[in-house]
């Protein structure tokens, strides 16, 4: 038994159960994300240990984690957050909120901010257009929306994580 | 009876407070339809009724949905049904609502179409930012299995369903059914080679049905109603209501659930409240950042939106994401950022689009930018032409609707973007 295996047998079972038995590889992307689980990014053993659990090349899951945009293999902000620029959005002002989002933090786009709290990142359509400027949090274990935003409302948000992270 | 006010067929839980709750839900009426087609009706029944009611595919494509359902190979088993649950065009968020909001309507249709094709497992890919809706959706499919919706020998009967949620990852091109279904098997979300299509060949090299949600979630009332009821809504090849996702330059964005055939002046100024400001109004495109740009004149917005009606005007209703742009916005900077948007969604597999995307993406970069010359314009627009056509999926001739239509319906934003003579652009480049 893998580490990922022994320490998520349940729900690892579970995720197998889905698909039928001679299918499990459509079980990767499931397991890729309970691997981001523990650091929010997923390692190199990890992704041995899934091709193991899978009986498919390690090479097939480092693929699947560098062509879908929400794997990641480096380290990056405890909170991920991903503001989308795409037209819908720059339309009612996504490209200044931004902007000045980024200004205010001190990070660019792209860039954890040194404390390692948070990275920012510009995406793409995130099916929310009417409720622009908005971003997704990607953390650890979760995606979450924010709509609606002005950049004080987004600061307030942000500062939140940021008491939490310090009381730990 | 189900209840339906005015024509929302779709987004009832706006009429109906708590329509997300099974109780309410079932109150109102919901899986009648699904237990009555179990116990008393042939699958095939249910498939012509759909066809029938004439209704067609709300994802993008426009197809005949039980035409579709119809193509399934009754020689190879077993059979599944896939709800595109993916839903990433920008411009695009009604499939959103409905899951959040009427999901047992949904279910319902998912499974309407499962006993037509008689399948015993449905899956709904979602994309992966929809995480929390995946997760409340697997609360109220659990619900489902102890009410005895769903499972093994449903009403007694020796029918048995299953239904499973799966999470992609970030991915436009997993909208596109045969690179969903790719990406449904753990691999890379690549479009397939067609044929053989998904009702012969889809998951797991099984015969599969890939539906959008919108479409599934019209299919319970068409089975309580019957397809006359359908055909009262919409007109004679588009039959039925649509949900209309309304954004950009618009005093009130959102989802417009409306007849076929309603106008867009209807939707962008009754039910949006016009453009903010006291702009004029002066491109829309219909379908997602994939749409060509429609002139916003008067023959456009008295134009009916359905899917022959949009065409005469130089657009596609597709999934009918209508973006509304206004006079203060530069379309050469708008074409880069479609072009940019496809550039990041290209999945690699065919060169023309892989190769073409990136190549129009310096270019709109350099006009946009105010670095580029007339003649860049003039080879954006042949790079366009030689990726339409091309490709194994329609991302690449997508890439190109904003360009080509941008260049030649709005010559005027391009032209005062670049440099007068070739010139200027050898001594940038220098």
């Amino acid at each position: 038994m893998t580490a990922l295996q022994d320490k998520h047998e349940k729900e690892i079972k579970h995720i197998l159960a889905k698909y039928p038995t001679d299918e499990k590889r459509s079980a990767v992307m499931p397991l890729l994300y309970i691997a981001q689980r523990k650091a929010g990014y997923v390692t190199k053993q990890d992704m041995l240990e899934i091709a193991e659990l899978l009986s498919i090349s390690t090479t097939e899951v480092a693929s699947i984690v560098g062509f879908y945009t929400l794997y990641h293999d480096k380290s990056g902000g405890k909170y991920r957050i991903q503001v989308c620029n795409d037209l819908p959005c720059a339309l009612r002002g996504s490209g200044q909120f931004l902007e000045e989002l980024c200004e205010n933090l001190g990070v660019q786009v792209g860039e954890t901010s040194s404390d390692g709290i948070l990275s920012v990142e510009a995406v793409m359509c995130l099916a929310a257009c009417d409720k622009a400027p908005m971003f997704q949090v990607q953390s650890h274990s979760d995606i979450s929306y924010h709509e609606n935003q002005t950049v004080e409302s987004a600061l307030q948000t942000i500062e939140k994580w940021r008491a939490e992270e310090t009381d730990k | 009876m189900s209840k339906v006010k005015g024509s929302r067929i779709l987004l009832r839980h706006r009429d109906i407070p708590k329509l997300d709750k099974l109780d309410v839900y079932l109150e109102d009426g919901g899986f009648e339809s699904f237990k009555k087609a179990v116990t008393k009706m042939k699958p095939d029944k249910v498939t012509e009724i759909v066809k029938d009611s004439g209704l067609r595919g709300r994802g993008g494509a426009g197809f005949p949905t039980g035409v579709k359902w119809s193509f399934i190979d009754a020689n190879n088993w077993p059979h599944y049904v896939v709800a595109n649950a993916d839903e990433s065009e920008p411009g695009t968020f009604k499939d959103r609502e409905i899951m959040e909001q009427n999901p047992y309507q949904f279910f319902e249709g998912v499974m309407l179409s499962a006993y037509a094709i008689q399948a015993n497992d449905a899956y709904i890919y979602l994309r992966g930012e929809f995480w929390d809706l995946a997760h409340e959706l697997d609360k109220k499919i659990k619900k489902l299995e102890k009410s005895g919706y769903l499972g093994k020998k449903l009403f007694g009967t020796d029918y048995s369903l299953n239904l499973y949620t799966h999470l992609g990852a970030g991915a436009y091109i997993c909208g596109e059914e045969t690179a969903l279904l790719e990406s449904m098997e753990g691999k890379l979300g690549q479009p397939r080679l067609r044929p053989p299509f998904p009702p012969s060949f889809g998951l797991f090299g099984k015969p599969t049905v890939v539906n959008n949600v919108e479409t599934l979630a019209n299919v319970p009332l068409i089975i309580e109603k019957g397809a006359k009821w359908y055909r009262k809504f919409g007109t004679e090849r588009s039959p039925g209501t649509k949900v209309f996702s309304l954004s950009g330059n618009v005093n009130k964005p959102g989802n417009y659930e409306l007849p076929l055939a309603s106008t867009f002046r209807e939707l962008i100024f009754k039910h949006g409240g016009g453009i903010p400001d006291g702009h004029a109004i002066k491109a829309i495109m219909a379908a997602g950042a994939s749409s060509s740009l429609i002139v916003a004149n008067d023959e456009a917005l008295d134009t009916p939106m359905d899917y022959e009606s949009v065409q005469n005007v130089g657009g596609m209703l597709g999934s009918a994401s209508v973006i509304v742009i206004d006079e203060t916005v530069d379309i050469s900077w708008l074409v880069n950022k479609t072009v940019h948007f496809f550039k990041h969604e290209s999945c690699g597999k065919c060169t023309p689009c892989r190769e073409g995307v990136f190549w129009m993406s310096h270019l709109t970069e350099r006009i946009d930018n105010g670095s580029g010359s007339r003649e860049d314009i003039v080879l954006l627009q042949d790079v366009a032409n030689n990726i339409q056509g091309k490709c194994l999926c329609a991302l690449g001739d997508f890439s190109t609707q904003a360009v080509v239509t941008g260049i030649e319906r709005f010559p005027e934003d391009f032209k005062a973007k670049v440099s007068p003579n070739q010139a200027a652009r050898i001594k940038i480049n220098e």
